[in-house]
């Protein structure tokens, strides 16, 4: 229990891996709408080459990418059946409640790869930035949104809490449900309700633990003269490299290119 | 016939894994019914992966445990039982209170086994008064105890299960001297009264010769030594290559002895140092 | 030059309910003593004598209930003033898990100059100095949960030196460590009192790390008992044994000896000084 990581952070040195997070954010909410916006095979193409392209250059072996598709895969089938069965227009064949149509399976076609898609750009982002980059990025990229009164700086010192204490409030979960099983306690066996019941003495313990960690750390915090946000500089500067307008550059490059195709290359359906 | 013994007992972390390690290698030994056992070893050393092991908490990756000569884990259906009999309390105890009373945590051991009412109350009468708390506290909810009360409130919830073994993993860290000594005279006496068998896993080499008659040194997941508590203690410099130390006065009295002066070796109290040195004077007629 | 300067404190914690009877137990009582700048000074005490509560003292983390707490010439009473004293003293507390802030070791020790508001080409300075003097640079990207307990507290120690304080205070820093956590912190704090200057004001209840500071006080029952050099507070051992804190083992044998009869002049603190003692006294 104890490796359990936050977001599916893989550690390993590529380009992608040492881009701004933020920009990787920026470029993967572009590419999801993106992703939505192919009205023909020749845009979708686009898109495809580009995820392709992103999973190659991150490092990340495959096989880790075939597992978060794993996740979704049940989705993928389920809508690309619906979409393939209610299609509008002439059926190819029909059978019983269902009709086949070549719109039917062009939408299939296109929800299928367009969630493929989604998946893989986002798996692309958390396995390249580790949890703790992404809240520094979140936090530069929301600070506008104070204007409209969001606590962004709460917010941010929240997550990134939450993040740190994450693999310590594991590891006393653990050490709790080892100290309670010697006491007898018996939590794998039994009917639902006294599962949920065995719980308790794991669960109290680690509040009462929990409520005694954020009292100290708030002590603590205090102690280091923290007082918000107000006054506050940060020591990494986040500045935008070479490698980052290149990219930006690509990106541009492959929005242009799914506009170009929606606009000029033929529509299918 | 030992009462727990252990044949080639190793465990390894994250089997085929990368990260693999191994943490207990290939123990052999043996415990009396009776015993003190003292258990010491370096942050890492195997320690605490060895206790778990004993009451069957972690299952041994190769190598049986025996107690009273059945292996723990010839009926993995039953391994409870196991814990009823080897109690383990872990180091800072007092963070797995969870009840609304003192005297519930306490029972919750006791009404785990199975126990009717009658003996469970009993029970933890009997373990209240093993550790030193007052009466009056049983009724109070624990989070309301001072630090010192809650660390023995979580032991007395351990003794309360009557084990064979009682083993007690660093019940003293963190306490300051006068917690130490009161909690250590009582599970001495404990283990006087009760003749029960006692493993205490320490740090504190100071403790481990105050009360312990045996004890074992782990390093490097390995059981390097086992032996009476004077043998260990008066190996000093093979002791001091796995970054232990000897108590501070079994190292004066044995400079002392290396300066010539004729002093037992292995001397682990103060009071028992401050006996062969006027001994000594009075038999040079200095005193 | 008085650098911590602590006049006839009374403390009690259940200030301010006006309408309840105001609770006569004070947690300290009637306490003064005074810290120079480059001291290295513990408080010892057994748990519950409100050595603790006078560490939070010395950084307005409270505020004495009678009395007067100064750091460097600051009244701590003035809220106005506490942020600039907690930029003088820095406290460390307990239990290092809970007061790393940041998922990354450099990230939590810039915590603190964050708060400041120090420009992020100094902040780097400091963290990477800070980070040196408690030699754990080269942990400095590693996750604090995949640290040893005496690494954590060097950490939490880092956090702190890169404030620039001119005193840290430590509040039992080794009291949940291993021995080899507790030399590794305990050579820290004296590395950065030798070579920094940092005053260091160290509340412990381990003899062992008292009789290293160059002045020791002794707190039982929220009062002073005694203070003085390591030498002259350790000398006292039916003293100390009446209010059950202990002495080193050296001290107590040696103590013992002279009840015996054995002549000794004066009792050693360290383990070489009790063993050349006693050679003189055995040959």
């Amino acid at each position: 229990m104890r490796d359990v990581t936050l977001g599916q952070y893989f550690p390993c040195d590529s380009v992608l891996h040492r881009l701004d997070p933020r920009l990787k954010i920026v470029s993967l909410i572009g590419f999801i709408v993106l992703t939505f916006c192919t009205f023909n095979y020749f845009s979708l193409a686009v898109v495809v080459a580009t995820v392709i392209a992103a999973v190659l250059l991150s490092r990340v072996p495959v096989k880790m990418y075939l597992k978060s598709l794993k996740v979704i895969i049940i989705i993928v089938i389920i809508t690309s059946l619906l979409n393939l069965f209610y299609g509008q227009g002439e059926p190819i064949f029909e059978w019983w409640i269902f009709k086949v149509t070549w719109a039917g399976i062009h939408n299939a076609i296109f929800v299928c790869l367009r969630i493929v898609c989604l998946i893989l750009f986002s798996s692309v982002l958390t396995f390249t930035t580790s949890p703790n980059d992404l809240t520094d990025a979140l936090e530069r990229l929301m600070k506008p949104l104070t204007i409209f009164h969001i606590k962004v700086h709460e917010i941010a010192m929240m997550m990134t809490i939450a993040l740190r204490f994450v693999p310590t409030l594991l590891e006393e979960t653990d050490k709790i449900m080892a100290a309670q099983k010697a006491r007898g306690a018996d939590m794998e066996s039994g009917s639902l309700v006294s599962r949920v019941k065995a719980l308790i003495p794991v669960l109290v313990p680690l509040f009462v633990s929990s409520f005694r960690r954020a009292y100290e750390l708030a002590v603590a915090m205090e102690c280091r003269c923290y007082q918000g946000g107000k006054g506050r500089t940060r020591m990494k500067q986040l500045k935008l490299k070479k490698r980052d307008y290149i990219s930006i550059a690509i990106c541009l490059l492959a929005i242009a290119g799914v506009v170009l195709c929606n606009i000029f290359l033929p529509q299918i359906h | 016939m030992s009462l727990l013994s252990a044949r080639d007992l190793v465990y390894t972390y994250s089997q085929g894994m990368p990260t693999e390690h191994i943490a207990v290698d290939h123990l052999d030994f043996d415990i009396e019914q009776g015993d003190f056992v003292g258990v010491i070893g370096h942050t890492g050393s195997g320690k605490s992966t060895l206790v778990q092991m004993l009451n069957g908490l972690l299952k041994p990756t190769a190598g049986t445990i025996k107690l009273d000569g059945v292996d723990i884990w010839a009926k993995p259906k039953e391994i409870r039982k196991i814990r009823f009999r080897v109690g383990l309390v872990f180091q800072y105890p007092e963070y797995q209170l969870f009840e609304e009373t003192v005297a519930k945590d306490i029972a919750f051991g006791p009404s785990n086994m199975g126990l009717d009412a009658e003996e469970i109350e009993n029970r933890v009468y009997n373990a209240a008064k093993f550790v030193g708390l007052k009466h009056e506290l049983l009724e109070k909810s624990p989070f309301d105890l001072s630090g010192g009360e809650k660390r023995r409130a979580a032991i007395a919830g351990v003794i309360a299960m009557d084990p064979d073994i009682l083993i007690l993993d660093e019940p003293c860290a963190g306490l300051d001297p006068v917690g130490r000594d009161i909690l250590l005279s009582q599970i001495y006496h404990y283990h006087k009264e009760r003749g029960n068998t006692v493993i205490l896993v320490s740090h504190s080499m100071e403790d481990v010769a105050t009360v312990c008659d045996r004890v074992m040194v782990m390093n490097h997941s390995k059981l390097t030594m086992f032996d009476t508590a004077q043998n260990i203690f008066s190996r000093g410099e093979e002791l001091g290559k796995m970054s232990l130390r000897v108590p501070q006065i079994t190292s004066i009295v044995d400079s002392l002895i290396e300066e010539g002066i004729p002093l037992e070796k292995g001397v682990l109290t103060v009071d028992k140092a401050v006996l062969e040195i006027t001994e000594f004077l009075k038999k040079e007629g200095r005193l | 030059m008085e650098f911590i300067k602590i006049e006839n404190l009374f403390f009690r914690y259940d200030e301010g309910e006006e309408d309840q009877p105001k609770n006569e137990n004070y947690v300290i009582r009637d306490l003064s003593l005074s810290i120079n700048k480059g001291d290295f000074v513990a408080i010892v005490g057994h748990n519950g004598s409100g050595k603790s509560t006078v560490a939070k003292h010395l950084n307005a983390m409270l505020i004495p209930s009678m009395g007067k707490v100064y750091i460097d010439g600051m009244d701590t009473a003035d809220e106005a003033l506490s942020y600039d004293i907690r930029r003088k003293v820095g406290l460390v507390l307990q239990n290092p898990d809970n007061q790393l802030v940041a998922g990354i070791v450099e990230e939590d020790v810039a915590f603190g100059p964050e708060n400041l508001g120090i420009a992020p080409d100094e902040i780097r300075e400091r963290v990477d100095e800070a980070l040196k003097a408690v030699d754990m640079y080269e942990h400095r990207l590693k996750a604090p949960h995949k640290l040893s307990g005496g690494q954590k507290q060097r950490v939490a120690i880092a956090g702190i030196i890169a404030m620039k304080p001119d005193c840290i205070v430590l509040d039992e820093p080794t009291a949940m460590l291993d021995p080899k956590g507790r030399q590794e912190v305990l050579d820290t704090i004296h590395k950065l009192n030798r070579e920094n200057g940092i005053t260091v004001v160290m509340i412990t209840h381990y003899m062992e790390e008292a009789v290293t500071a160059d002045k020791v006080y002794v707190v039982d029952d929220g009062r002073l008992l005694t203070s003085g050099t390591p030498y002259e507070v350790f000398s006292q051992v039916e003293l100390l044994k009446k209010h059950r804190l202990d002495v080193p083992q050296a001290t107590e044998l040696c103590y013992k000896l002279r009840a015996c009869g054995v002549k000794i002049d004066r009792l050693p603190l360290f383990e070489n000084e009790c063993c050349a003692l006693l050679r003189e006294v055995l040959a």
